[in-house]
Formats: structure tokens, sequence, C-alpha cells
């Protein structure tokens, strides 16, 4: 299936398209690359020379601003070239598809593309189609996957809690509509976290959540008691009021993260949260500028997980 | 044209014949059976030794692309494809740009395939003006223009009362009414079965409920308006325990599948192939077995192709936004007879799915070979394997799951009206 | 040719070193022997000069050939570079390739007054113009030999020497 396309015949990662279906070693080498990369970050010159000459292009089908400068910041700190193309509004709007796009910008000498679409799959469409020498990277497609952002959450997990094995893990929210829930499940259940669970009204759960290896709660109070870690997701707005919810005062009512709720978990459990928040949906401000909060870390680990993978699939 | 088609495995269900026969063909007319009629001088001896002699192949549902979608494949090369397919009768749907709710547009679209060689075509009329669902076709008109059936192809009505209501002044006339359940308010933009596979994928989720809901509207409509409702294209297990309720309970109600279905499961869509974005989507494996045991026992009277052939530049996309449908007509003779095979059925029930019981359905004299019948048959080679590639697809659109594979089942000669329409010489 | 024990030259090289340190020196160790040495010597030495470890990965010059290496440790410079006496500490000097990347790297955290090389084996072989401050040992070995250091399990530290791995 999908692994196949991610890796190399030497059994190396390829292409970063999903986690599903990546072996435990290759995540935990990503993981350990980028604890080497985060010292990059505190020297004077926050820039290495390896990827030097690279042109990495930043392919935005949906535009994100925010994660496209991640991963410019990440190639940047790797010495490479990076061009941004927003092409949610250029090129496909003048009928061009989308892999004729992909075949001009290989005209251009690219090295990577570094792609987010709206449309599951589309990461792996251009990696089938891309000449042997590019690389793709991920970086959201559809619900499908966000592999660096699942990345960064076990690198942030590793980081305050030294590992997997003993630990009690809740995802709260939107789990139907996110590909970051299906990378933090892929890569949890592979590293080998025991007990991972999911928290949400059913209307944000996709039916058969739990042939993927979860266990389905429905009350936060109960989803989140003596848990290690508790990764909040994202409401999108659009989903606040209509058939899936009623309302934010709602939703925040019963699934939003207070700091009376998060008593619940363990004294130390830490909170992440893949941004940007909706204060007062999902997560309480108190909570997110808490003890207990670790997303200001997260998006700094976010970049040396990015240049690890970038530099482990340009070198492979 | 005389044939003489000598040494052939003979097998038509219809009058109980598998064994070997001779059979003899003038004038488009089958005018002898094992014996020679009196003063026969064969014009052309097919020496069918190892092959299969049977009815020509009936498909209940051909998109042509004509018209209004050449840029996809046209009626010339479909028609063809079809041929090369063993299809001798194939009905196309409404769903064409603009649809078939004209007895003009029906008349021209039967005028051209007259005028090409291939199989007889049978457009199936528009149930609602421009398949909107709103204001009924004038079904009686479509009728005498060459209309056997009346359908919405994909786009289901969503006003139910104007689905009754068309149901109702299809079965005053006594038209058969085909039907694809689907609620689109469940479907919505969903792409996938709704199950594991589309939860690990994110991709958007069909409901089986999508279908049984519209399922059960359709059944309990046609107890009241009496209408003769054939039920297209069923995909779960769900639903077809419902037809087959329907069925014991008396009601004349008829289905059909994707032959596709019979083979292929939700797993099929894990890489994201383009190929496997059919409607209805794959399923979970046990409602790909409730298809097969239920092709077995007779709840699904026929096998279709539901031929779409799709251009590239709609195909090669990201999952969701690829163009629904696969190319079929030139699998839907290799991947019955692997249903046989796979269950242990015989072969004569085979090729009756795709022959004799959807002839009956259209309502045709063909898909049988009794005397003074029409000559359709298809001669094929069951033993033969052949790799589906672009190349080897004749069709325009080369969107198959099966692309690459290999499957066993060759059709070696088409005889249309007495015509062979097809040839494939032996190292093809 | 047999070589001496890492002990002996690491006291060696202590000698050497001791009489240049001045209180604004510092020690930087290249990943993974250069870190052992240093370590070594900064006993010896016994003095609260700061330490540091460099892991070159990111620096080398053959990445598009070979890759990133699997194992990339984190670089440590705990200290304020600028204006420094850096003396920088590697097990075996070959090529010179390590140092030109550790040199790189060391500009990168800041702009040090001096930069020197202390190294536990001189094999000779220098693809670039460098040579070491100190030395303990010169040794002549085929270039199809390798030598290398190891640390055992009890602490103790050892070199290999061998056929090229390559």
């Amino acid at each position: 299936m999908s692994a196949n396309l991610q890796l190399n015949d030497d059994g190396s990662l390829r292409h970063l398209l999903s986690l599903d279906g990546l072996p435990a070693r290759i995540l935990t080498q990503i993981l350990d690359t980028a604890a080497g990369f985060l010292s990059v970050s505190e020297q004077e010159v926050k820039k290495v020379p390896l990827l030097r000459g690279k042109a990495i292009f930043n392919l935005f089908f949906e535009p994100s601003t925010r994660t496209r400068t991640t991963f410019e910041i990440a190639a940047k700190r790797l010495s490479a070239d990076v061009v941004n193309l927003n092409i949610g509004a250029s090129s496909q709007s003048k009928g061009e598809t989308l892999l004729d796009t992909v075949a001009n910008l290989s005209a251009m000498h690219a090295d990577m593309f570094i792609v987010r679409h709206s449309s599951a799959g589309a990461a792996h469409l251009i990696a089938r189609n891309v000449a042997d020498h590019i690389r793709v990277m991920n970086a959201g497609d559809g619900r499908h996957a966000h592999p660096t952002q699942g990345l960064l959450d076990m690198f942030t997990i590793r980081h305050y809690k030294g590992g997997f094995h003993n630990l009690r893990i809740a995802i709260v929210g939107d789990i139907l509509h996110s590909r970051v829930a299906r990378s933090q499940i892929n890569a949890l259940t592979t590293l080998g976290c025991p007990e991972l669970r999911v928290v949400a009204p059913k209307t944000l759960l996709p039916h058969d959540v739990e042939g993927m290896g979860v266990h389905v709660y429905h009350r936060l109070e109960e989803g989140i008691k003596d848990v290690d870690v508790v990764m909040m997701l994202r409401l999108q707005n659009e989903r606040m009021q209509g058939a899936l919810l009623p309302s934010p005062q709602e939703y925040y009512k019963y699934w939003g993260l207070t700091p009376e709720k998060l008593r619940l978990a363990k004294p130390d459990a830490i909170v992440m949260h893949p941004g940007p928040m909706n204060r007062g949906v999902e997560i309480d401000s108190d909570v997110a500028d808490g003890r207990q909060s670790v997303i200001l870390p997260q998006v700094t680990f976010g970049i040396a997980v990015r240049m690890a993978v970038m530099s482990i699939l340009a070198g492979n | 044209m005389k044939i003489h088609i000598k040494n052939g495995r003979l097998i038509d269900p219809k009058n109980g014949i598998d064994a070997q026969q001779d059979i003899y063909i003038a004038a488009g007319h089958i005018v002898g059976l094992g014996q020679a009629p009196a003063d026969f001088h064969a014009n052309r001896v097919i020496d069918a030794a190892g092959l299969v002699v049977c009815p020509g192949l009936v498909d209940l549902s051909a998109r042509l692309r004509e018209p209004g979608f050449e840029y996809m494949a046209t009626l010339e090369s479909e028609m063809r494809a079809a041929a090369a397919g063993g299809v001798t009768s194939l009905a196309c749907p409404p769903d064409t740009d603009p649809p078939l709710d004209e007895p003009g547009l029906v008349e021209m679209l039967k005028f051209r395939a007259k005028s090409m060689p291939g199989p007889r075509v049978y457009p199936v009329g528009a149930l609602t003006w421009k398949l909107r669902g709103e204001r009924i076709t004038e079904m009686a008109e479509l009728h005498e223009a060459g209309c056997l059936a009346f359908s919405q192809a994909d786009t289901p009505i969503v006003d139910t009362q104007v689905l009754m209501r068309a149901m109702e002044y299809a079965a005053t006339f006594g038209f058969p009414v085909w039907l694809r359940p689907r609620d689109g308010h469940l479907v919505k933009d969903g792409v996938a079965h709704d199950g594991a596979v589309a939860a690990r994928l994110g991709l958007p989720p069909i409901p089986v409920v999508s279908e049984t809901i519209a399922l059960a509207s359709i059944i309990l409509l046609a107890k009241t308006t009496g209408a003769r409702v054939h039920v297209c294209r069923l995909s779960s297990a769900e639903a077809i325990d419902m037809v087959r309720r329907a069925k014991a309970e008396g009601l004349p109600i008829s289905c059909d599948i994707n032959v596709h279905h019979l083979h292929l499961t939700e797993l099929d869509v894990a890489d994201f192939n383009p190929n496997c974005h059919l409607y209805p989507p794959f399923r979970s494996q046990r409602d790909r077995d409730a298809i097969r045991a239920a092709v077995a026992d007779g709840t699904i009277d026929a096998i279709c192709s539901d031929h779409a052939p799709v251009d590239d530049d709609a195909k090669e996309l990201p999952f969701q936004e690829a163009e629904p449908g696969a190319t079929g007509v030139e699998l839907l003779l290799p991947l019955t007879l692997r249903w046989a095979q796979e269950q242990g059925r015989p072969l004569s029930q085979a090729v009756d799915l795709i022959t004799r019981r959807p002839a009956e359905l259209l309502g045709i004299d063909t898909g049988q070979l009794g005397l003074g019948a029409p000559a359709d048959l298809c001669l094929f080679d069951p033993e033969t394997w052949w790799q589906v590639t672009r190349k080897s697809l004749h069709s325009l659109g080369k969107n198959s799951p099966f692309l690459g594979m290999e499957v066993q089942g060759q059709v070696r000669y088409t005889i249309i009206d007495g015509h062979i329409d097809f040839e494939r010489h032996h190292n093809h | 040719m047999t070589l001496p024990k890492p002990t002996e030259l690491i006291d060696r090289l202590a000698e050497q070193i001791r009489p240049t340190l001045t209180p604004d020196c510092a020690l930087v160790g290249i990943h993974t022997g250069g870190v052992w040495v240093m370590e070594a010597l900064a006993r010896r030495l016994d003095s609260d000069l700061p330490c540091g470890s460099l892991d070159i990965a990111f620096y080398r010059d053959d990445f598009s050939r070979i890759g990133l290496h699997p194992i990339v440790k984190p670089s440590q410079i705990d200290f304020d570079t600028e204006g420094r006496r850096l003396l920088l500490i590697d097990d075996v000097l070959y090529t010179g390739r390590t140092v030109r990347a550790a040199m790189n790297q060391l500009f990168d955290y800041g702009r040090p007054a001096t930069i020197r090389l202390a190294v536990l084996v001189d094999r000779g072989g220098r693809e670039l113009p460098i040579c070491p401050d100190f030395s303990g040992y010169k040794l002549e070995i085929a270039d199809d030999q390798h030598v290398s250091l190891v640390k055992h399990d009890d602490g103790s530290l050892g070199f290999v020497r061998g056929a090229n791995r390559i």
C-alpha cells in the first residue's frame, strides 16, 4: 500500500506522505535526528549548510501561511532555496491540472515538493508522478494525513515523557475531519503507546475508528481521566454550528478543556494543541497558557522535526 | 452472409443447451442447430474448437459518452470496445449532455449507432426533464422513439412526490423504471465506503444507509404505484436482503450489480487509486461476499459493466476529485467468468447472467440461440489469460481498476445480426 | 607498528596543552571520539574551563554523496564562543575534512579569538591545508587501513585498526 511508495528499496525513507505504514525505526530516526537539529536554533547563525543548492518548492494548493512558514524556516535553516507557490489562486483556476503544475515545476529543477492540498491522497498522486530524484513531503492532504505535525507531537511527548510505552493518551475533538488526529494515531500505535483514547461527540468521529486501535469516549470527563497527555484538536469555524454541533458554547461546555477538567488527568499531564487555537471553544485560556501547556515548545520542535525530515529525504 | 460455426461448445441457458453442437446462421438469424438446414452453403466456416459459443452479451448499462462527452470517448470507440467485449446489445443510460429526455435525441442516437458496426443500442429514457427530478418526461413519446425503460442514471430524484408520480406515470404504460437507490443527502461529498479504510484515509464516507433508505422508499413506492421497478447497482448486504425479502413477498422487482463489485472491496482504494473510485463505492468484504452469494442464488438478476470511460485528465486527480466510474464492457465477460470459477458455479450460469436475463429485463428477443432468433453471438476462449493494459483495451477510457492485471476468458468473435463485427486473431 | 595506549597519549597531550591555557580558553570535542578525549583531557588538566561538543553531521561535505549520518547527536556549546580561545579536539586526524566542517560550525556559534587543534593521533593523508597544533602521536599507516578510538564497556579507551571499511 502506501508504505511502498514512501520507502526506497533499501527500506530508507523516500517520501513522507503519511505515518500510516512507516516502521518504528524510521519514526525514531526522524525524532533522533530532530534532536540534533534542535541545537541549530541556539547557534548565532541559525543555519547549517546541509541542503545548500537544493531547491525546495512549497506547493500550497490550500492556503496556510502558518504551516507554510514553518516549512520555509526549516528549509532556510538547512540553507536550501525555497520557493513558495500558492497554487489555489493561480494555475488551478486557469484549468491547469495538478500533474501539469508538478511537471512544470519539475522542469525548473526542483529537488523537493512540500505539498498541501484539500484532497486526501494528493501528495500520493504527486509522489507517484515525479521524477526519480524528487522528494515529496506531505504538509496536509484533506482529512488524510499531516505527518510532520504527527511527528512533532511525538517529539514533544518523548521530550516531556521520555517515551511512549507507559503512557495513557487522549486525543480530544474533531477526529472525523482531522488529518492531524490520523497522523497522531498512526504514530502512537506504531511507537507502542499502550492506551490511546479519542474523545468526541459521535458526529465528530469516523465510523470504525476503533479499527485504528483507539478506545472511544464521548464524555471528556471520562476520556481524560488519569491520562499523561491530552492532545487537543482544532475545531474549524464552519463546523461549530450546523448539523455536526449545535453551538460553540455547547461544545465548550462539554468538550472544552478547562482547568477543572484537566485536574482529572494525571497531575503532571501535558496539554498539546496543533494550533491555531480557538480559545474558549476547545480550550480555555487558563489551560492554554498554564503550567501544563507545551503548545509553544511544540512549535519550536516543529522546525527541528521538519529539518530532520527534509535532510533525511534529501540524503536518501 | 451464411456462417457455419462448428466444433464449439454451445451454451444457451434459455434453451437449456450446454453441449458441443454446430450452429448455422443466415440472413441475420439462427437457421440451424446441430444440423445444417437444407441447401445451406456457408460463406464462412468458423472452427470454434476449444471455444464457447453463447448468445451475445447484453449489457444493461454502458455509457457511450455521446452526445456531449466526446472528449471522454466516442460512440464509435465504445461500440468497438463493446463488440470486442462480446457485447451485442447494450442499454445506455440517459446521462448524456443533453440528457436523453426528448424523442429527437433518442432517435438521433439510435440512428448514429445503427450507422456503424457494433452492438444494438437501446437508449434508456430520462425519467425527468434534464434529469432534474422536477418534471416528468414525455415517456410515451420517448417509448415510441425507442426507449424501453426509463431512469435517472446516477442522479436521484430528491423530491419523493415527484418520484412517486414518475413511477405512477410509467406504470400507466407498463414501462419499466430503472432506479439507483441513492439518498443524495447521505452521500453528499462522499467518495468511499463508510468503513475502516475511509476512516483511515480520511476519505469522505458514503454510508450504507444512503443506499438502504433510498431502496426502502423505492420498494414502498413500487408497491403503491404498481410500477415495474428494476433496481440498479446494489452494493451492500443490507440492500440485497431488502430486495430478497421484497421478492419473497411477490413484488415484481429485479436488480443488478456492477461486475466490479463481485471482486473488489474498500481495501482496493487503500492506495488512493482513482480507478477504484466508483459509485456506488466498493464496500466491505462482507458486502462483497453477500453480492457473490446473491448472484449465485438468483436474488441478483443480472450483471452489467456500468461502463464509464473517463479521460485521463478527469481521472489523474486526487481520489476524491477524480470522476467516478470504470471502463467495463471489455471486462464484463472475464470478470463474470472469474466469479463463476471462484464460487464453483457452472459456466452456463455465468453466461445466463450476462445474456438471457438482462435481455429479458430489457424486453428484447436476443440473449438466446433458439431457432429463428436474431444471430447475436459471442465466441470466447474460456482458458486464455490476457493482460488488461492501456493498449489491450479498445475503449478510449483506460480507467480500469484491473489495469495491469491478468484476466481469464477472451472474446474471439462477436457476431451481431449475422455479421462478424469483431474477430480477434490468435496471437493478439 | 603498535600504537601506544590512548591514556599515555592523552597524558602527553595534556602536558603539551597545559602551558598554553588561559582563563578565556574553552574545550570543544568532536563527536564521538573527540568528546571522549576532551573529557579525559579536562580531567587531567583539572581546569574549570567550559567544555562543549560538536556533531558535524550537518556540516559534512559528503552529504550529497552518502546522505545524512544515521545517528546525529545534538551539538552542545553552552558558553559564548565570541572572542574565546577555542581548543578543538578530535581523536584521529586524517583528511582534515572533519576539522573543516567543525570550524565552519564553530563560526556559526560566533567569532572566536583563536581556534587551535589537538588530536590524539595524526595519521597523515591530509586533503586540506590543516595541521594540528598539538598531537599525541604521529602514525605512519597505509591509505587502505583505518584506525579509530573506541570506548570499552568498562569506560576505558582503546584503538582499533584494520582494513578500510569502505
